[in-house]
């Protein structure tokens, strides 16, 4: 019987994963706190305004929030011109003749369901796959889009120069109502990201049981054997020596 | 600025004080439009001095398609000086609904103003152009809105658009705007273009405008988009009396709920306030007396581009136009989102059979490791 040795590779570095789940997390507080914005709830209270300020509250928390994910996205691209390949930028764009070869791949066996008459043991990839890389890239414009029409929105409620430099864009669209409307239809598009991207997740994670779930906690995955060339770490050379 | 010397006119103070006002009046009205135009109060004497001695400014005043709610604000306008000066004595050399002459006189005083006052006099204009069907929806003295408005930009020296007709194209460029109901500013790209909308502008801010002009010989610093700084560069909801129970979330519900007697924020029940960049709030309307919100109506947004087609007037509700009349970005976000669950639930049961043989196997190679476990 055939067993299949995995051997356990280092994909996502910590600042990658530090950087997901301050971008999931600040998504997820800034779609909830917009939609209240959107849309409050009926609060009945026999308070005096002066006595509270939950709207004020909801608001603030999004404006803060939306800074977080405007710096923690900064970070993000620097990381992909200095951390490991799986993390570079060139991960996001299936350009290479071998990342377009996993893009059909992926179309193929993985979304269309089909089977790989001649699978290789390259199929599987080891980063993001090709299809998962360009729907990153996709969300990556997607923030762009929140970032311009927020701070858009939010310098005419500011002093600071940062969201200042933002002055230009409701002006461009015309004025404030498109823009938060775009803003709004932005954030659907992200629920729909959400939703698909967490399925392949785990879709991944149940079909190849390779550890894709635990990844993005731990930052590793499980890798067939024979994919790593055995190359002997200072460590393993000693031991040898000892050995002998 | 107009200083040479056309014997039958008078300097603006000259007309003034000939209109039976005294210099107190003429003081107070000089201070108070300085101070809605937001100068300092040193700058007062300047602006007096100018209206003092400099001599009044041609205006052309154009209507297109419109309903002259601006023309009705702005003889409305808080202190009658302005209405004097500016239409009577501001020599409207030209304004269809205001001018005693009519007919060829009417149009002869037109000409004669634009060729003695070549790139002098100030065009106004009231409503849009429709350029649709060779511009013949509107039509005035048997030439068309565009024709007329080409002619009388050519020696303006420079365009004001009064209200949101002139500016965005309001009501008659909603969707599907079937007379291509087109703004001043998407015809004339050569001429300096002052923008104030409102549906109707509020009658001090017309005046502001026009004053500034007047005092200074030169438009008041604009915007990105040419409106007057002064008074559309905060929102309505940013000097709303109500912001305080938007700040604490206590909405009114609907018009006839205990909130609406209380007096709460209307955002729920469609204030445009948050988005519409007017001076309502501070300056009020009729002198003063109130303006919307204040009288219980939420802001409708008037001063904004495409107000009538930015959903729905009473609610709060991101509209989306092309996917039907009742349905906002919600509803669609909502049956996308359905959709794509229900699609990817059934895309885990097509692949649990499709794949049936690679987990098969590897479920029972899990289950052979675990009977395989030392203990
Ligand atoms: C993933 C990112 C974001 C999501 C999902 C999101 C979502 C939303 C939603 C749903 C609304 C309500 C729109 C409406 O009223 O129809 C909103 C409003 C707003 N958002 Fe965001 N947003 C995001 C990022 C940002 C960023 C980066 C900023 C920058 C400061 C920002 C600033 C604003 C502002 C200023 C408003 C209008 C609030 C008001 O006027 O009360 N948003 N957002
Ligand atoms: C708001 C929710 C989420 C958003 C916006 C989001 C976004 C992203 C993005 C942008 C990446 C690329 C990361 C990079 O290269 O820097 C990524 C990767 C990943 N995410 Fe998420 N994510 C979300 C939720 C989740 C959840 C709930 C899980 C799992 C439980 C998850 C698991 C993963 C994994 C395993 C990867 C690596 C994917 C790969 O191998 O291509 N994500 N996610
Ligand atoms: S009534 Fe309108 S403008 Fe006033 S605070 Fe409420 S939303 Fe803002």
């Amino acid at each position: 019987m055939e067993t299949i040795t995995y051997k356990r590779v280092y994909v996502w570095e910590l600042p990658v994963r530090i950087f997901h789940w301050i971008n999931a997390i600040a998504i997820t507080v800034l779609a909830v706190t917009g939609f209240i914005m959107a849309d409050p709830p009926a609060i009945l209270s026999n308070a005096e305004a002066s006595d509270s300020y939950w709207f004020g509250t909801v608001r603030f928390i999004h404006f803060m929030t939306a800074y977080i994910f405007f710096f923690n996205l900064i970070l993000r691209v620097y990381w992909s011109f200095v951390g490991n390949r799986f993390a570079s930028w060139k991960a996001f764009f299936p350009f290479s003749k071998k990342s377009w070869r996993n893009f059909l791949h992926v179309l193929k066996v993985d979304i269309l369901l089909g089977h790989e008459k001649h699978p290789e043991i390259t199929d599987l990839s080891v980063g993001h796959n090709s299809v998962a890389g360009l729907s990153y890239f996709i969300l990556f414009l997607l923030a762009l889009v929140q970032v311009f029409t927020g701070f858009g929105l939010y310098s005419a409620m500011s002093d600071w120069w940062l969201p200042d430099l933002f002055e230009w864009v409701v002006p461009l669209f015309g004025g404030d109502f498109i823009v938060r409307t775009i803003h709004h239809i932005s954030t659907w598009l992200f629920i729909l990201f959400v939703l698909i991207h967490v399925y392949l997740v785990f879709y991944h994670d149940w079909l190849e049981g390779r550890g894709e779930v635990s990844s993005i906690f731990g930052g590793y995955k499980f890798v067939v054997g024979q994919r790593v060339k055995h190359k002997k770490t200072e460590e393993e050379k000693k031991d040898t020596e000892d050995a002998k | 600025m107009i200083t040479k010397d056309k014997t039958k006119q008078s300097t603006y103070y000259e007309s003034i004080i000939k209109q039976g006002y005294s210099r107190r009046d003429f003081m107070k009205f000089v201070t108070y439009i300085s101070a809605y135009l937001g100068l300092e109060n040193s700058m007062v004497g300047q602006v007096a001095k100018a209206l003092e001695t400099s001599y009044r400014v041609p205006v052309i005043w154009e209507h297109f398609q419109e309903c002259t709610c601006c023309s009705e604000s702005f003889i409305r306008s808080d202190h009658p000086i302005v209405a004097d000066i500016i239409l009577d004595k501001i020599s409207l050399d030209y304004t269809l609904t205001l001018m005693a002459a009519s007919g060829h006189q009417a149009e002869a005083a037109k000409k004669a103003t634009m060729d003695n006052y070549k790139g002098e006099y100030i065009l106004c204009v009231e409503g849009s152009v429709p350029m649709g069907d060779d511009g013949n929806y509107c039509c005035i003295g048997g030439r068309s809105a565009k024709d007329i408005l080409l002619e009388a930009a050519e020696g303006a020296k420079a365009i004001i658009c009064w209200g949101s007709c002139a500016c965005n194209g309001c009501v008659q460029a909603a969707y599907p705007n079937p007379t291509e109901a087109t703004p001043i500013h998407k015809i004339i790209k050569n001429k300096p273009i002052v923008r104030v909308p409102g549906c109707p502008p509020i009658g001090e801010v017309m005046a502001g405008v026009i004053v500034h002009l007047v005092a200074f010989g030169r438009l008041p610093e604009l915007d990105r988009i040419g409106r007057p700084k002064a008074f559309y560069s905060k929102r309505v909801h940013d000097t709303c009396y109500r912001r305080p129970y938007y700040d604490a979330g206590l909405f009114v519900e609907s018009f006839d709920d205990e909130n609406a007697k209380k007096g709460y924020c209307l955002y729920k029940v469609g204030c445009k306030g948050p988005m519409t960049y007017n001076a309502c709030g501070a300056m009020k309307w009729n002198n003063g007396v109130s303006f919307p919100i204040q009288s219980g109506h939420g802001c409708f947004g008037c001063s904004e581009e495409n107000f009538w087609d930015n959903g729905p007037i009473y609610e709060r509700l991101t509209g989306l136009h092309g996917f039907g009349i009742e349905s906002s970005a919600d509803t669609i976000g909502k049956v996308a989102a359905g959709a794509v669950a229900g699609g990817l639930a059934a895309h885990a049961i097509a692949a649990n059979i499709s794949k049936k043989k690679e987990l098969k196997e590897s479920i029972s190679r899990g289950k052979r490791n675990e009977k395989a476990l030392d203990s």
